[in-house]
């Protein structure tokens, strides 16, 4: 992060973060260590477990994602890095740190250290743009002059210079949350959180907001901690998932390795709809879970990798001496790397599906068995 | 009733209620905006919680909110004569109105703070702010259109209570109405003293609504 207009023009004015020492490579930036959180009910009602155990690390640099349905506990989740929730057992350490041991003068550098990102963007209503990506370096206590120098270099990294008398009332949303990264960058954090800050957003919105993020995250080195319930957001930029799935992480690891082979049946549900070729209706309607004599086999074939290099598809009617029918496919990129999927039939007979097999299990080709029609 | 002396009571009484109006709502303001930040903020789990202390003060404010001006004005007597060295006159009138005025203030600030945003709290905690940075720069920043309002509404109740106070010969504008126009029978007085009230309300209600329509920023302007 040495060469961005940012970080060599504003180096100067910032006061030293107390914790933005010792960076090191072997730590994690963020790591929950058997992390629960139970909220005790007001008024003798019973409370609720919001996380039940969370081991989980974030890799310095890299841009996380956690993808959950509402209620599944990824917004207590993220409060907690900042300590804007404290866990109830087990540690959160940032940077080496563990948050909830640090005197409130402490947290507060440590929060000025850590930028966030909201859904509802967060502005304040009664400052202009400028004004809003200037309040966490006037909090920080920061000259005026100190102030021009950050806040400028970081509407023009957002492109709003044009804006910066603007309130927030005359943006859209897109905008809006365009300021909302400027301020969140303002005190140059080693941390950014976004908490569903696309999911307000239209999808054209949403991907300009993903690409200024993924920008960010390269130029400046930033490392993004994101949560959201939409696995669009995680399949353009994270390149690291964790499922959470009633405050567990049920399934963690790559993106392209967890979309492309999920196993748990959270990750399943979230994933359906996305991960590849979608079967028209007509046919989907009619598919039955088990073959009748006549019938047609209907798989999925997934490519990525080696196998997406091979003339696959005429290898496999050689050696199924079998006619193949096309069904439907699609070619989609998963944390930047390409995926692409077919549909495809063919008999289903016993000896034709056991050729099928060993074809699959020589290539290595992914596949997966969606069901049976005429 | 000869112009020249109706011109002549009328200022006179004028004078007094801008006086009375005026201290009092500037006292029962310092007083009363801080004590409904703190309201604001002070319940369960919240910047500065303290839940009983809130509690306490909330229901001191209800009592005081629920005593009839009249009988407020003549409860506290020893108390105005302490402060003031009289229980009678426009000065000694300024201790109850001003009473009067900051649980008044105190309830409509605290509506006004409670309005803003919680997500702006959590925005400010976010960014290592204080919590009295967050009062400062986020929480009285917002609300300041509708606290506006809520002091212009203030000012002109404090109007309609100063009409009361010449029980205690404090004088101004309701007095002289109640003197003049009612128990003499001079519905001329009585007339213009309406008058001269409905003007005043107007400028102050005009004055108020501008002001809070010069800091609100929520809505898009052309």
């Amino acid at each position: 992060m040495t060469n961005s207009p940012i970080s060599a023009r504003a180096a100067d004015g910032l006061q030293p973060l107390a914790l933005s020492s010792a960076p090191s490579d072997r730590v994690a930036m963020v790591a929950f260590e058997g992390v629960t959180k139970h909220f005790e009910g007001a008024n003798g009602q019973p409370g609720f477990t919001a996380l039940g155990g969370i081991d989980f690390s974030v890799a310095r640099g890299a841009i996380t994602g956690i993808i959950g349905r509402s209620g599944a506990g990824k917004s207590t989740l993220i409060r907690l890095v900042n300590g804007l929730e404290v866990p109830t057992a087990g540690h959160v350490l940032v940077d080496g740190v563990d948050v909830a041991t640090l005197e409130d003068t402490d947290l507060r550098a440590l929060r000025r250290s850590v930028g966030m990102i909201f859904q509802h963007f967060n502005l304040l209503s009664s400052r202009t743009v400028y004004d809003n990506v200037a309040l966490p370096l006037e909090i920080a206590g920061l000259d005026k002059a100190a102030i021009a120098a950050r806040v400028r270099p970081l509407l023009d990294l957002v492109g709003l210079s044009d804006k910066e008398r603007r309130y927030p009332a005359e943006l859209s949303g897109g905008q809006k949350q365009r300021v909302g990264i400027a301020r969140a960058l303002a005190t140059e954090p080693k941390l950014l959180l976004s908490d569903e800050a696309t999911s307000a957003l239209d999808p054209e919105t949403t991907q300009s907001i993903l690409e200024l993020l993924r920008n960010i995250n390269r130029d400046l080195g930033l490392t993004v901690l994101l949560i959201t319930h939409e696995m669009e957001v995680v399949k353009t930029i994270a390149s690291d998932v964790a499922v959470i799935d009633r405050g567990l992480i049920v399934e963690e690891g790559r993106t392209f390795d967890v979309f492309t082979a999920p196993r748990h049946e959270t990750t399943r549900s979230l994933l359906s709809g996305l991960s590849g070729a979608k079967l028209p209706d007509a046919i989907a309607r009619k598919l039955k879970p088990l073959p009748e004599p006549g019938d047609r086999v209907l798989v999925r074939l997934s490519f990525f990798g080696a196998t997406a290099e091979q003339p696959l598809i005429s290898k496999l009617m050689t050696g199924l001496g079998s006619d193949v029918n096309i069904i439907a496919g699609t070619i989609d990129e998963i944390a930047g790397e390409p995926y692409g999927s077919l549909v495809i039939s063919y008999a289903a007979t016993p000896d034709i599906v056991a050729r099928a097999d060993r074809f699959y299990a020589e290539t290595g080709l992914a596949t997966e068995v969606l069901g049976y029609g005429a | 009733m000869a112009l020249e002396m109706l011109l002549s009571l009328l200022l006179k009484a004028l004078l007094q209620t801008l006086q009375m109006v005026a201290i009092a709502g500037v006292i029962g303001t310092v007083i009363g905006l801080p004590l409904g930040v703190f309201l604001a903020t002070s319940g369960r789990g919240e910047l500065f919680a303290a839940p009983s202390v809130n509690r306490v003060a909330g229901l001191i404010i209800n009592a005081a909110r629920s005593t009839p001006f009249i009988i407020l004005v003549v409860a506290i007597i020893p108390l105005t004569r302490l402060i003031t060295g009289t229980s009678i006159g426009t000065t000694a009138a300024i201790v109850p109105l001003t009473l009067a005025t900051v649980p008044f203030v105190a309830r409509l600030v605290e509506a006004s703070i409670r309005e803003v945003d919680k997500g702006l709290i959590e925005a400010a905690r976010a960014m290592g702010a204080t919590p009295l940075q967050i009062v400062t720069k986020v929480l009285l920043a917002e609300a300041r259109p509708s606290i506006i309002m809520a002091l212009t509404m203030t000012l002109v109740s404090l109007i309609g209570y100063s009409a009361m106070v010449g029980a205690v010969g404090g004088g101004g504008l309701g007095d002289l109405g109640i003197r003049y126009g009612y128990q003499r029978f001079m519905p001329d007085v009585m007339l213009a003293v309406v008058v001269v009230l409905i003007l005043l309300v107007q400028a102050i209600q005009s004055a108020g609504d501008g002001l809070a329509r010069r800091f609100d920023r929520r809505s898009r302007k052309t």
